[in-house]
């Protein structure tokens, strides 16, 4: 992309959409990112994306995310300035300014942070991100994995606490750090962390995903508009494949140390059936064979997407009812996700399934 | 004795009840007043003979005011929570001509709490005071009072209620935590709608207990909500936004009453559309996602409903080699229009008679006899609709008992897929009405709880204490007050045990 990409209004009502498609199940719901965003955009401000390959090598970049749990999130929406001060925070610790900005997590409500923050800045947005999908835990993102220090990471909450967290270069201990730190300062924190040369980001990122959530939404909007099958519009744009289409027939929940895990199992008309296991997202898709065997049909980190047949709409794994008629699409992971490093983080076995990666 | 009363679109539906008997009942045309509807509707009722001890009310006209921008208070919007939720302003979401009609004033102030009870900040009693002071002069009529956390800690939105109305004795306050549950955004937009909607609500309670009065019932006045429990009139006033759905509820309701089942599907085919919904212990189940309401998101307790374009009046057109039914009806023109009472419409009712379903005795057999063939394929067609709705709403893969009411349950007979019996009780045309008569008080309670701190059962059992003490509150008799739901949702993505906990009860009016 030679020109700077000024998000307009049309621009954010898409990336909501493909974002909370990119969301697999979970990341929470973008909207109320977007009403920001679309705030910002009524006073005339707006965030600058820009391509990958214009960010200089020597270039500070930063990734920008919100951690913690949505339902506080939907009652206490933020004060605004969170992601900003978690970023001057940084700024001002590692004593040099940031030049860019990339979001650490394309899926749900992370999409559309960074764009606020670029509203606020003028600073760039890389369109780029560290997950290319909705994860729930820090170490999962790109540059963990491929050994970029999370720290120096800054946290900051509605009320104008901030943080510094450094010399910790475990991810894993970093993760368990920050979310205590949001328990104890109302359950939500704004980060800024994974401070990288632009070299770097151009290395490891996972390349125009705020691009692909665009075009994924205007490709589910167009399909709406024209009654046409949003499925095929989503996966024409996407790559990957229907995995199954049938009605929810049973959903078992239970939760553990923050997640939400459960199965749902779904039907199709002519007796196929069809099983997801999530935790928070959708991890696993089985077809389950008469005789009792069972065949993988995706695993993660490719991502396991079920839209409302109807309507094209994500259905995160809260919505997960009996009844609801649903599409599966199984869409392929990005190649940064899918490699032997990358899948200890990311892979079935990091969530804890027996099985092994398989790509679609 | 009871009265209960449905205003419908297209007719006001009166039943008297004897205890658990119908006594009577009578139907009569929608008026735009609303009150002159129900009055005509009354006077078919043997009143004098049996004197009503509660009259109980269904309407959804509140939401027509809101849909046609019509009568609507000048309502300022004042939020709790600052530093917080300063990032989207309230109305963020409004379509342009609501907001203009409303006046378009927010107010963002210090105050507010966290999920686990903490201060924000302490609520700006000076600012408030001079906000208050403000709209007074500006001629605002309402405000809504809109709290972060309101739903589990209520002491800013109760303190700053105070303040407004002593600062501004004529302001009509409407406090979120008495509106909607957990979802900052969605409950403060309810709570707008709910203020604006005042004058028509003071307007609509004062004529309807003239109207009363004026045939002799001064009985006590009750008015359903959409959950399918009843207000007492002083408070339908205050929260009249809790009435807008109550049709399908009383509906959903009425049909278990009627049938005696307490978890069913419930088919309600109307003149024009079928609405399907579910029954858990008697209590229509929840809408889980948002519902908007005149183009607002609202997260309050709507049932969750199916609804289809398949009823009595639904327009049949057949050409040679395909047919289509509905969207479109002649609604309550179907005993003029229909081809069997001698119209020149073929309604889904002519296609009923023309089967020869013996559930479909109306007007003059002959004048369809010669659709017989084509009436079979139609009327499968039909049944099809009605049977796909079923699987959808279902909760569960085994058969279900299905509850058939509404004027047009004529046009299914026999046995339905997915249907492990299929029930029309009598009366079953008037179900609604007595959906409302048979109501009950309730209390609900939404809470965050630390399980860490305590078992859950000990935290279902407090939540309990709260819904009980409301639903006598409401007017609910203790020793029948009995658990409708319980629901648990746990904090994701946080490592505590922070778990929240919904329970909702119910019992017979004192």
């Amino acid at each position: 992309m030679d020109v700077n990409w000024k998000i307009t209004a049309d621009d954010l009502e898409s990336i909501a959409i493909g974002a909370g498609i990119l969301g697999t199940g979970g990341g929470g719901n973008p909207y109320l990112g977007k009403l920001r965003m679309r705030e910002h955009l009524r006073a005339g401000r707006t965030a600058t994306v820009i391509a990958p390959a214009d960010v200089r090598d020597a270039a500070r970049v930063v990734s920008v995310f919100n951690m913690g749990a949505p339902t506080v999130g939907y009652e206490r929406l933020p004060q605004g300035e969170e992601e900003l001060r978690a970023l001057r925070a940084l700024e001002a610790h590692l004593g040099k300014p940031i030049d860019a900005i990339i979001p650490g997590e394309i899926g749900g409500s992370n999409s559309v942070v960074p764009l606020v923050v670029s509203a606020q800045t003028g600073m760039p947005v890389i369109d780029a991100d560290g997950m290319g999908r909705a994860f729930p835990e820090l170490q999962m993102d790109v540059f963990a994995i491929n050994g970029i220090a999370p720290t120096p990471l800054a946290l900051a909450n509605h009320k104008g606490k901030t943080e510094i967290l450094r010399e910790e270069r475990d991810p894993r201990a970093v993760e368990r750090m920050a979310r205590q730190w949001a328990v104890e300062n109302g359950a939500r924190a704004s980060v800024a962390g994974f401070v990288m040369s632009g070299a770097e980001m151009k290395r490891w990122a996972i390349p125009h995903m705020l691009t692909l959530a665009k075009r994924v939404g205007d490709a589910v909007l167009s399909a709406r508009h024209n009654h046409a099958d949003a499925a095929d519009a989503i996966l024409a744009v996407t790559g990957g494949r229907r995995l199954f289409a049938g009605k929810i027939v049973d959903v078992e929940r239970r939760t553990a140390a923050g997640f939400a895990r459960g199965e749902a199992r779904m039907a199709s008309a002519d007796g196929a059936r069809c099983r997801i296991a999530f935790q928070n997202e959708n991890l696993i898709a089985w077809q389950d064979a008469a005789n009792g065997q069972r065949a993988l049909l995706a695993v993660v980190p490719d991502l396991i997407c079920v839209i409302d047949a109807e309507t094209g709409e994500p259905v995160t794994t809260e919505l997960l009812r009996y009844g609801l008629r649903v599409l599966v699409l199984g869409l392929p992971a990005p190649a940064q996700l899918r490699t032997p490093r990358a899948l200890e983080f990311v892979g079935p076995r990091a969530f804890g399934y027996a099985v092994e990666y398989q790509s679609l | 004795m009871r009265v209960g009363i449905d205003v419908g679109g297209t007719n006001t539906d009166a039943v008297l009840m004897d205890g658990a008997r119908v006594v009577a009942f009578n139907k009569a045309p929608t008026t735009r007043d609303v009150t002159s509807g129900i009055v005509a509707a009354l006077r078919g009722l043997p009143l004098a003979a049996h004197p009503p001890r509660a009259v109980m009310l269904g309407t959804t006209h509140l939401t027509n005011a809101i849909v046609e921008r019509k009568g609507l208070a000048r309502t300022a919007v004042i939020r709790i929570g600052a530093p917080a939720t300063a990032a989207i302003p309230p109305l963020a979401d409004f379509p342009d001509d609501l907001r203009a009609a409303l006046g378009g004033q927010w107010f963002l102030i210090e105050g507010g709490h966290e999920f686990d009870g903490r201060e924000i900040n302490p609520l700006d009693t000076a600012r408030l005071r001079e906000i208050a002071a403000r709209l007074r002069d500006d001629d605002f009529q309402a405000v809504a009072l809109c709290a972060v956390f309101a739903p589990l800690t209520r002491a800013h939105e109760e303190r700053a209620r105070e303040i407004v109305q002593n600062v501004a004795p004529e302001m009509y306050v409407s406090v979120s935590h008495q509106i909607g549950r957990l979802g900052l955004l969605e409950r403060e937009n309810a709570t707008i709608l709910n203020a604006s909607l005042s004058p028509v609500a003071r307007r609509i309670v004062s004529g309807l207990r003239d109207a009363l009065k004026g045939i002799g019932l001064n009985d006590a006045l009750y008015f359903s909500q959409n959950d399918g429990t009843l207000m007492a009139t002083e408070l339908a006033e205050q929260y009249p936004i809790l009435t807008v759905a109550s049709g399908p509820t009383n509906s959903m309701r009425g049909a278990a009453f009627l049938s005696g089942v307490k978890n069913a599907v419930v088919v309600d085919i109307g003149g024009t559309t079928t609405d399907v919904g579910v029954l858990q212990n008697g209590f229509p189940r929840e809408a889980g996602a948002a519902v908007s309401v005149g183009g607002v998101r609202t997260n309050f307790r709507m049932p969750d409903v199916y609804s289809f374009g398949l009823g009595g009046g639904s327009v049949v057109r057949i050409s040679d080699r395909a047919f289509t039914i509905g969207p479109d009806s002649v609604g309550y023109l179907l005993t003029e229009r229909a081809r069997v009472f001698g119209g020149d419409v073929l309604t889904a009712s002519d296609v009923a008679v023309a089967a020869r379903f013996a559930v479909a005795q109306m007007g003059d057999p002959a004048r369809v006899a010669h659709l017989a063939a084509n009436a079979r394929e139609i009327a499968r067609a039909m049944q099809a609709q009605v049977e796909r709705a079923i699987d959808r709403m279902k909760t569960r893969a085994e058969n279900v008992p299905v509850i058939l009411v509404g004027g047009g349950s004529c046009l299914i007979e026999g046995e339905l897929a997915g249907a492990s019996e299929v029930i029309r009780p009598p009366h079953a045309q008037v179900a609604n009405a007595i959906g409302a008569a048979i109501a009950q008080a309730s209390g609900e309670v939404d809470r965050v709880y630390d399980l860490s701190a305590m078992s859950r059962g000990a935290a279902v059992e407090d939540a309990l204490g709260f819904a009980r003490e409301r639903a006598i509150r409401a007017g609910a008799l203790p020793t029948t007050i009995e658990v409708v739901e319980v629901e648990e949702v746990p904090l994701t993505y946080l490592p505590s045990n922070a778990v929240r906990i919904r329970v909702k009860v119910a019992g017979e009016i004192n």
